[in-house]
């Protein structure tokens, strides 16, 4: 085997660069820049060869996550279930903030908006730690980086699902029973999770570059929770507030309270299109495209500088 | 051998590459809060005053790789050897200068897609699907990683949490089923460290087997014996600087004679 370089084998002198032009080399034998960023198109192919990935990524995520728990996966149902506990025995039996709703569907419109709004919000704070907290994934392995915050996001559709199981079990409860309306619920959560899959890439952009982001969303996050009607109708609320009409509108235009409502309005009975914003679904779908198209260029645009220390 | 440069196809060109670490929290503050609302107060300082220590972890290093060569990189604790590897690899940007590749290069190494809390059969099928393989070609595979990592001679292992295993067990299924792919650029990061003594020839084979399927091969170890019988070219780092390109037993007689004298 022959050398490569005439670079004379002296111990203490660093060997001299070659003198032929590298660049024109590399050109002449069609060599390709390492690690650069493909064209959009290429990208989108890339991420579709990687589904099974990004699937068995999210679902080993799932499993891994109560692993170690004595209860094992039961975990997946019971925290949805206290989490819904702990906010109806706050805002429904302490502070009452049940107005302008009946008792009997208060329950229901309480855990629902709950289990939809922690599906966008744990969405978010998985995709901010999605490349800053998989540093050791990224350096190590090729994969469009896109995969991660999509399967983080994938993780808590799965999350999701389950708390779906015990939100059925309540509707039943609280004499909302199955019928057609509650088909509307796929195209609902189908739409918020391109919304979150967008936020995740977002953020996960922005997380990888300040990963500080991780200590400052839960706030923002739960600020966003409290404004959006999760535990309150944000109409009945602002009804004898003297403000102009509106305000509600706009209010109930966030995309968070969008879904919740989509999702409310589909499952329980006496939850009718009156308590809905006009164009609800127009913009249900809007937020979806926005974020989705947003989210997944402004993380392609990065591609080639995750994992930079 | 052909031995002129214009009939062999390189597969690895490097020309002038730095890769610098930037790391947050040290130098004059130390990480106190202080010094982090200073940083952030005074972004157009040097990064040395506002708190970033920048680490030069590769210093122009320039060299070819053609296609059928087993290169060995070598170079005391903390010289750049990995760094470098994980540049080629496309994994970490370079600061400043190229580094133009045929096909992809591929890091011997799945440990980061594998999770402790899952089986190992899970694991299997994990790091395969992260490698880039298909579910289809894991599953062909399957039987071939499980026997070659030897989990199941002492009982039905791999259906057991990874966080089960003993530290060697868990090295050895990393390996089977980095391994059990075929790439154009091979890098392999002291992967031969691992196991014991009978896995450890496996594991010998295995790489020269990869070795004939794949383009180059790109070995760091600090086991020049290993080196000496896998690769006949050889790259020096030291702090970051390539020191010597050449011939194995050139290379590694200075750096003997080096590593020696500084002892």
């Amino acid at each position: 085997m022959s050398q490569a370089l005439d670079t004379p084998p002296a111990a203490s002198a660093r060997p001299e660069p070659p003198e032929t032009d590298l660049a024109a080399l590399a050109a002449r034998h069609g060599l390709t820049v390492s690690g650069a960023r493909p064209p959009l198109g290429a990208y989108v192919r890339q991420l579709w060869g990687r589904r099974h990935f990004i699937l068995a990524f999210s679902q080993a995520k799932l499993t891994a996550q109560y692993s170690k728990a004595k209860l094992g996966q039961l975990w997946q149902v019971a925290t949805p279930l206290l989490n819904a506990a702990v906010y109806f025995f706050i805002f429904g039996l302490l502070l009452g903030a049940r107005k302008g709703i009946p008792s009997d569907v208060y329950v229901p419109f309480l855990v629902t908006g709950v289990f939809v709004f922690t599906f966008t919000q744990s969405s978010v704070l998985a995709g901010v730690r999605a490349i800053s907290g998989n540093l050791g994934l990224v350096r190590a392995l090729h994969f469009p980086r896109a995969s991660l915050p999509i399967s983080f996001a994938l993780q808590q559709l799965q999350q999701l699902l389950f708390s779906m199981i015990v939100l059925v079990v309540i509707m039943i409860g609280f004499r909302s029973y199955p019928d057609a309306s509650w088909l509307l619920v796929v195209p609902a959560l189908a739409l918020q999770f391109v919304f979150n899959t967008g936020l995740a890439l977002i953020f996960a952009r922005m997380g990888s570059k300040t990963p500080d982001l991780a200590q400052l969303m839960p706030f923002v996050l739960r600020t966003w929770m409290y404004a959006s009607g999760v535990m309150f109708s944000i109409p009945a609320m602002l009804e004898d507030k003297n403000v102009p009409a509106w305000l509600a509108d706009v209010l109930q235009w966030n995309p968070a309270a969008v879904y919740m409502d989509l999702v409310r309005f589909a499952l329980i009975d006496q939850y009718d299109s009156s308590y809905l914003p006009p164009h609800v679904w127009a913009f249900a779908l809007g937020w979806a495209v926005l974020a989705g198209v947003v989210g997944f260029v402004y993380f392609w645009k990065a591609e080639e500088r995750y994992g930079r220390g | 051998m052909a031995d002129t440069p214009q009939d062999r196809r390189p597969t690895v060109v490097a020309d002038g590459v730095d890769v610098v670490y930037r790391v947050n929290g040290t130098g004059a503050g130390r990480g106190t809060a202080t010094a982090a609302l200073n940083r952030m107060l005074r972004r157009k300082q040097t990064e040395k005053a506002s708190g970033v220590r920048r680490v030069h972890a590769v210093r122009n290093v320039s060299f070819v790789a053609y296609r059928g060569e087993a290169i060995g990189l070598i170079g005391t604790n903390g010289s750049g050897k990995s760094t470098l590897l994980k540049a080629v690899a496309g994994l970490l940007p370079v600061e400043n200068g190229h580094i133009y590749t045929d096909g992809q290069p591929s890091l011997l190494g799945v440990n980061a897609a594998l999770m402790a809390d899952l089986t190992g059969e899970r694991n299997v099928l994990l790091g395969g699907l992260a490698m880039g393989m298909s579910r289809e070609e894991v599953k062909a595979r399957y039987q071939d990683i499980v026997d070659f990592s030897g989990i199941n001679e002492k009982g039905d292992f791999i259906t057991l949490p990874m966080r089960t295993y003993s530290s060697g067990m868990a090295a050895r299924l990393r390996f089977s089923i980095a391994a059990a792919k075929d790439h154009d650029v091979l890098l392999v990061d002291e992967a031969l460290a691992t196991g014991d003594r009978s896995f450890q020839k496996r594991s010998e084979a295995r790489i020269r087997e990869l070795r004939k399927h794949a383009g180059t091969v790109f070995l760091v170890s600090h086991n020049n014996k290993s080196i000496r019988d896998t690769c006949d070219r050889v790259l020096w780092l030291e702090r970051g600087e390539l020191r010597m390109d050449g011939p194995t037993d050139e290379v590694l007689k200075e750096y003997e004679k080096f590593t020696g004298a500084s002892r």
